[in-house]
């Protein structure tokens, strides 16, 4: 069983009477030969360890760039202050993004989910509801194949790497899976979670892959901090009942023509977008000298 | 439908799934189809990962994978330190290698007396990675099934040799690939299998007659 459209998992469903994460969860155990009880081991694993590794974070610390790291605590400062213009909420789920960014950059443990370079979308978005509003673990877990299954989709019909389709495929995906999967954990229902994952894809089509000297450090960690707030505003927006009008299947096929006929220069290659800036050819300048 | 798992994870230390993960289990591969640490690795890196290998920790974690670690180590950003502790001396160089993948690492291990390897690998993204060379033979596996390698002289009888020691020791055979450097010199048989290759297997293989070397990569379910 595969699945290659979200509409696929949405007849699915109906047919057979199981929820989307069921669903995810039936489909895997048939693909690898494993039970539903070892697949959902392995994917409580994934939850823990997105979990710990935001408690790694450590605000003293740089990447070997030096291009990143105090982020997350220069946030968290902020947000204990009480004066962030998107609240309180947000301001936390910015820090945890910008916390696992920096992780990811300074040579700590993170879930690529899909992508190193995307690793703070899914934990922004789903660690802080967790720890601000008291869900279970296994509610959590279950949102997680929620995520696996859009994932799986749109790298199906798509693809997840920046070097295929620039940003859009690793953040804009991301951030796709996560308002799905907090659209799930808000009880929304099938179509409101396929609605959220076209609102979040669509709000981030185009989006180019264009870190300076080719290291996932900037823009990276901080297009994590729109990824997980784009799919937060993306799942509100299908949670309040607002409707995409491109089906969700059409927006993925859309994401994959505007990566296909995207110059490669904006595809990884470290050389367009601000990646070609002057500011970024005298950050690889002293880079090279630092090493 | 692929390896969800492969969407939702893998844990890893980053910063990039191609230029570290995929560079650790480049490194740990090359160490088990060594057969053990080795003492003195030459590495070359090659495209990509002579580019920007540095800022991602590519030469940090093709160590941490010389020295056993696995992707998620927390150790890999020490590895330099560690392989000093662990008595193996590693030097890095930049190599450009022809018609090579961008993320390509090509290594030459040595060890106590003539034992040596030479690897060449890809990191192929999302943590993949493929074995393009072994020896200067071409070859092409991924090191994600348990796989023999045997080095023989050219000629004829070896496969069917090879593939009666398994079938004796009951081990099925997955794929089967053949390489030569040039009729009549060395062949290299890269088997991947469903069992686990127990070590008599290997030791018999290698008293075969004409057969050269064998090394295998067991790999464990790391899940």
């Amino acid at each position: 069983m595969s699945f290659t459209a979200m509409e696929d998992i949405r007849a699915y469903c109906e047919e057979e009477r199981v929820s989307f994460w069921e669903a995810i969860l039936i489909a895997d155990a048939d693909a690898r030969g494993v039970s539903k009880e070892k697949s959902i081991r392995t994917m409580n694993k994934m939850w823990l360890a997105m979990k710990e590794n935001l408690d790694n974070y450590d605000r003293t610390q740089y990447s070997r760039s030096h291009l990143v790291g105090p982020e997350g605590g220069l946030m968290a400062d902020y947000q204990e202050k009480g004066e962030s213009l998107c609240g309180d909420f947000m301001a936390k789920v910015m820090t945890n993004a910008l916390k696992m960014g920096c992780n990811n950059a300074c040579m700590k443990r993170i879930v690529a989910a899909p992508t190193a370079g995307a690793c703070g979308v899914l934990p922004a978005v789903l660690v802080t509801y967790y720890e601000e509003k008291q869900v279970s673990d296994d509610a959590m877990v279950e949102s997680l194949y929620v995520a696996a299954g859009v994932g799986d989709v749109i790298g199906n019909r798509a693809f997840l790497a920046g070097a295929m389709g620039g940003c859009q495929a690793e953040i804009g995906s991301a951030a796709a899976m996560a308002a799905a999967a907090i659209t799930y954990l808000k009880g929304g229902d099938i179509k409101q979670m396929m609605n959220a994952t076209a609102m979040a894809l669509k709000n981030m089509m185009g989006l180019v892959c264009d870190p300076v000297g080719g290291l996932v450090e900037v823009p990276c960690v901080k297009r994590n901090v729109a990824g997980a707030v784009n799919a937060l505003s993306a799942a509100d927006m299908a949670l309040a009942g607002i409707e995409s009008q491109i089906p969700v299947d059409q927006v993925i096929d859309a994401m994959k023509e505007v990566g296909d006929r995207m110059d490669v220069a904006f595809k990884e290659t470290g050389t367009g977008g601000v990646a070609g800036s002057e500011r970024a050819k005298e950050v690889m300048k002293n880079l090279q000298n630092r090493q | 439908m692929g390896n969800i798992f492969d969407i939702i994870g893998p844990v890893m230390v980053g910063p990039s799934s191609s230029h570290t993960a995929g560079a650790v289990k480049i490194g740990n591969i090359a160490r088990q189809l060594f057969g053990e640490q080795p003492a003195k690795a030459t590495i070359y890196l090659h495209g990509s990962f002579a580019a920007t290998g540095k800022g991602h920790g590519t030469d940090k974690a093709l160590v941490a994978g010389l020295l056993g670690m696995h992707p998620d180590d927390l150790s890999i950003p020490e590895s330099f330190e560690l392989a000093k502790k662990a008595g193996m001396t590693f030097t890095f160089k930049e190599k450009e290698i022809k018609d090579a993948h961008p993320n390509t690492a090509l290594m030459v291990l040595e060890g106590e007396g003539k034992k040596a390897l030479e690897i060449q690998a890809s990191s192929t993204g999302g943590g993949r990675i493929r074995i393009n060379k072994l020896d200067g033979v071409e070859v092409n596996f991924r090191g994600e099934s348990n796989t023999l390698i045997v080095y023989n002289v050219d000629s004829p009888g070896h496969v069917s040799a090879v593939a009666n020691v398994l079938f004796q020791k009951q081990i099925n055979i997955a794929t089967v690939q053949l390489y030569r450097d040039k009729r009549g010199g060395q062949a290299v048989m890269v088997i991947e299998v469903d069992q686990d290759i127990p070590e008599n297997a290997v030791q018999w293989l290698e008293h075969l007659e004409g057969i050269i070397k064998v090394t295998f990569l067991n790999v464990a379910d790391y899940e």
